[in-house]
């Protein structure tokens, strides 16, 4: 296809950047755009996200962004409810939607040739909803049982609600994204609306196309689609309210009948990826490897499974994205006879010798290679590609950050990862949970 | 997060594919494989699957073979469990091993720069397992750990207490990952004994997908597998499905009950499959607008998510869904899902041409990535199908007539005999 010059009216020539499979440009309106190009098979995906999430609601409204998420799917003034997804599927392809606390995104996968027939629908959801209060209705009733499924059904689902309000003092990171119940049994038609009218506006999405398409193609379809639609002008930035220096370490107890397995896990309040500042990130990304995300060589798991066998099992994890703030957190699980209480002592004797102890060479250029692997392993997922962008985007980082971070995770010294480690490992910026079904485990 | 719902019961994922060039690769040694070559990434997909699985675990023991393929990256010959994993995490290679039901499955990526060194570790943990004692006793660990977390699950209860509603005192009633009492007695005999009845070339399918020729695949197959026994453990026997409209309650704390229902299905073999499978995907295929979401959740908000489909056993079949509601409305939403199960053959023509349309256009774009073709490949290749398949495939969809369909649902779906598993505190609702 070929650019016609009246549609071509983005501010900026379009940049290849390093990695040529990847492009981006911007359209005149302030919609962002991104272009993965992966010819393996004839399909495209076509992703939508808004930098709006649950950490952008007001206090009171908690499950807004993704109650309206939901509501995206109940018809505009031209598609009745349910259409959108019905046309999809009649053309063979599959959609869906999901909500973070930074992000909501949209996205479809479909047959090439078809990415005008989804891309006219998205841009059409994006300013023409309508929502009949019949349909408002019996979605909430739909998010209640989801919330039922997906948290009060479940002890570890509650328990990490309760861990997550904890670990923020003021942020609004510590209110679920599915909201508390109460909050949603009061969630309306207006404020819905009201939320649609403020964050949905091209200035404040980005659209995210991988697969079968080159970005020539892509931007005479973005312009002719999402190019008219105005800007919305009020988009202003995140402005979410900020955490105090936290002070004091808090702990959390949670029984239930229902837990079959005690566990206890431990959240630091960490920092994420900011752009063009991604080291302290890449740090702890591999030190949590080191702790607990290499098997029966991460050091907990050697300490804890092999040496002590007091646990059955051990981890470590850090999400690296988050506009604001991320955490880092160790989990164990207890060896049959053993308590909590003895489990957690011995977690922070293997902290206390790995922070005497230092990162073990071996280790660590294990952990790179591996790592290096992974980002060929990863392209074999043009979703999961699609998806690190968009994540990555709406979290405040570049096109450029996301191309640079393999190579930044590559850079990172022992040294960085010990620094990161004494920084964000600090008991007064953490909750730890103690997750049972009766006291005395 | 409105992801819907896939992979219940595993219903039969029906693969699809359009033009992807499979080559019949048969070792020398007499190992056959289905390869797809795909050099743009410089890596190489492997999934292999050996038939049999926990069905061949003996009577008391099971979990044997659950337990025996935890233990295959635990170590082999002079690598210990952490020597493994270093070995393994050098090569930047990755393998999964898993039991099921029926089952047992292997899946490797490697690079294409390390594949022999990657292929001869694979090797070694399949043919020289270490089994030690003190691996058996910590992977035990991990697999009682998992036993007493599923047996406050209401989900895995759910799926245990189904087995045994649809498949009595059959093999496929027991649970695959064991007891908490089977899984304590089990010995490194028995270890022992599991991994030689499981892992055999009379029993193995291959599917290669990335940046490897047939030339190479075949003395790979035989470096890989041919040390394996010739021959394993005989598989199970028939089984019948004992779902004959019951409703079955079993009480579990909680705000909301899971359902399981169905009863027996039809064979991938009689001439009514793809009709059954499409008359299935009107009523119930993992998405929006079928009929199960649309008066389920959509008109009556009683669910987030409510699927149904066919799947195939080796000795048996089932059409089978799942639900979950709150204990209020359990009695409303199996009412729900019988008169949808009653009026099942009245399906219009516009009806069939949409789920056509759906089916064979959905056909071709699930065949992305390496791993996800290899791993459909297997699943072919294990089920029977020709390598061709994949392209006759819509044509068998296509054939399905109005009159097909109509006459289909009403021979295989059977509202007399649709039964329900209750695993909750439903309210009203006295087992039948």
């Amino acid at each position: 296809m070929r650019l016609i010059l009246g549609f071509v009216m983005a501010l900026w020539p379009m940049v290849t950047l390093a990695d040529d499979r990847v492009s981006q440009f911007t359209l005149g309106n302030g919609m962002q755009v991104v272009v993965i190009e992966d010819r393996r098979a004839p399909v495209v995906v076509h992703m939508v996200w808004y930098r709006v999430g649950a950490a952008d609601e007001a206090p009171g409204e908690s499950g807004l962004a993704h109650f309206l998420e939901h509501l995206m799917f109940k018809g505009t003034k031209t598609l009745a409810p349910g259409e959108f997804s019905q046309r999809v599927s009649a053309q063979g392809g599959s959609d869906n939607a999901f909500t973070s606390w930074d992000y909501t995104a949209y996205f479809q996968r479909i047959a090439a040739d078809r990415l005008e027939m989804v891309m006219a629908m998205e841009a059409d959801r994006m300013v023409n909803l309508t929502l009949a209060q019949r349909d408002v209705e019996t979605e909430r009733d739909v998010v209640l049982e989801e919330r039922t499924t997906r948290v009060d059904s479940d002890p570890a689902g509650l328990f990490s609600e309760q861990r997550q309000a904890a670990l923020y003092l003021n942020h609004p990171y510590g209110r679920p994204i599915i909201g508390w119940r109460h909050e949603i049994a009061a969630l309306d038609r207006e404020g819905a609306l009201r939320f649609y009218r403020a964050h949905y506006a091209p200035d404040n999405a980005i659209l995210v196309i991988a697969g079968d398409v080159s970005a020539d193609e892509v931007r005479a379809l973005a312009e002719t689609h999402y190019g008219v639609i105005p800007a919305s002008g009020r988009i202003t930035g995140r402005e979410r309210p900020a955490e105090p220096p936290q002070i004091a370490e808090r702990r959390l107890i949670m029984d239930d009948p229902r837990v079959g397995q005690p566990y206890v896990i431990r959240s630091y309040l960490a920092p994420s990826r900011q752009a063009g500042a991604q080291q302290q990130a890449a740090a702890l990304v591999m030190l949590a490897q080191l702790l607990g995300g290499s098997g029966p060589n991460s050091v907990l798991s050697r300490a804890l499974e092999f040496d002590r066998q007091i646990a059955v099992q051990t981890s470590a994890f850090y999400d690296s994205t988050g506009y604001d703030h991320s955490s880092f957190a160790l989990v164990a699980v207890p060896a049959p006879g053993v308590t909590l209480a003895e489990v957690e002592a011995a977690l922070d004797e293997a902290l206390a010798a790995f922070m005497a102890a230092g990162v073990n060479a071996d280790d660590f250029a294990r952990i790179k290679a591996q790592m290096k692997a992974q980002e060929i392993y990863a392209l074999d997922s043009t979703m999961g590609v699609a998806r690190r962008y968009g994540v990555a985007l709406t979290s405040g980082l570049t096109v450029g950050d996301v191309i640079a971070w393999p190579q930044v995770l590559q850079d990172v010294t022992p040294e960085q990862v010990m620094e990161a480690a004494r920084t964000v490992l600090d008991r007064r910026q953490s909750v730890t949970g103690w997750l049972r079904k009766e006291a005395g485990q | 997060m409105i992801a819907r719902l896939v992979g219940l019961l595993s219903l039969l994922a029906l693969p699809a594919l359009a033009d992807v060039p499979v080559q019949v690769v048969t070792s020398k040694g007499g190992i056959t494989a289905w390869l797809v070559e795909e050099p743009a990434i410089p890596f190489i997909a492997l999934e292999i699957r050996f038939r049999g699985g926990a069905t061949l675990d003996p009577e008391g023991k099971e979990g044997a073979v659950n337990l025996m393929a935890g233990l295959l990256e635990e170590g082999t010959g002079d690598l210990d469990s952490q020597g493994f994993a270093a070995a393994r995490d050098r090569l930047a290679a990755s393998f999964r091993f898993g039991a099921s039901r029926e089952g047992v499955s292997v899946s490797a990526r490697f690079l294409s720069e390390n594949r022999e060194a990657a292929v001869d570790l694979l090797r070694r943990a399949l043919v020289e397992p270490a089994f030690a004692p003190a691996d058996l006793e910590r992977v035990r660990g991990q697999v009682l750990s998992g036993l007493r977390r599923d047996a406050q699950d209401p989900e895995a209860l759910a799926a245990l207490a189904f087995d045994r509603a649809a498949f009595g005192d059959h093999t496929y009633a027991r649970p695959t990952d064991g007891t908490l009492e089977s899984v304590v007695a089990l010995t490194v005999e028995d270890i022992r004994a599991a991994h030689q009845a499981a892992l055999a070339r009379d029993r193995v399918y291959v599917a290669a997908v990335g940046d490897i020729s047939a030339a190479d695949l075949g003395p790979m197959l035989d470096t890989l597998l041919g040390a394996l026994p010739e021959t394993g453990a005989p598989l199970a026997g028939p089984a019948t499905v004992g779902l004959t409209g019951q409703v079955v309650v079993e009480p579990f704390p909680g705000p909301q009950s899971i359902l399981l229902f169905g009863h027996e299905g039809i064979r991938r073999s009689d001439p009514d499959f793809f009709a059954a499978f499409v008359v299935s995907e009107i009523l119930g295929g993992g998405r929006f607008g079928t009929r199960l979401m649309t008066e389920v959740r959509e008109k009556r908000g009683l669910t987030y998510g409510i699927g149904a489909g066919l799947s195939e056993l080796d000795q048996a079949t089932l059409v089978a869904g799942q639900v979950q509601t709150g204990n209020a409305t359990v009695r409303q939403t199996i009412e729900v899902i019988r008169a949808e199960w009653a009026r099942i053959a009245d399906i219009s023509a516009a009806e069939l041409e949409a789920v056509k349309t759906y089916l064979t256009g959905a056909y071709p774009l699930r065949w992305d990535g390496n791993a996800n073709i290899a791993r459909a490949l297997v699943g072919l290749l294990m089920d029977g199908y020709p390598p061709d398949y994949p392209t006759k495939r819509n044509g068998y969809i296509e054939a399905v007539t109005l009159e097909d369909a109509r006459r289909v649902a009403a021979r295989v779906f059977d509202p007399e005999r649709l039964s329900f598993v209750v695993v909750g505190s439903p309210e009203g609702l006295d087992a039948e």
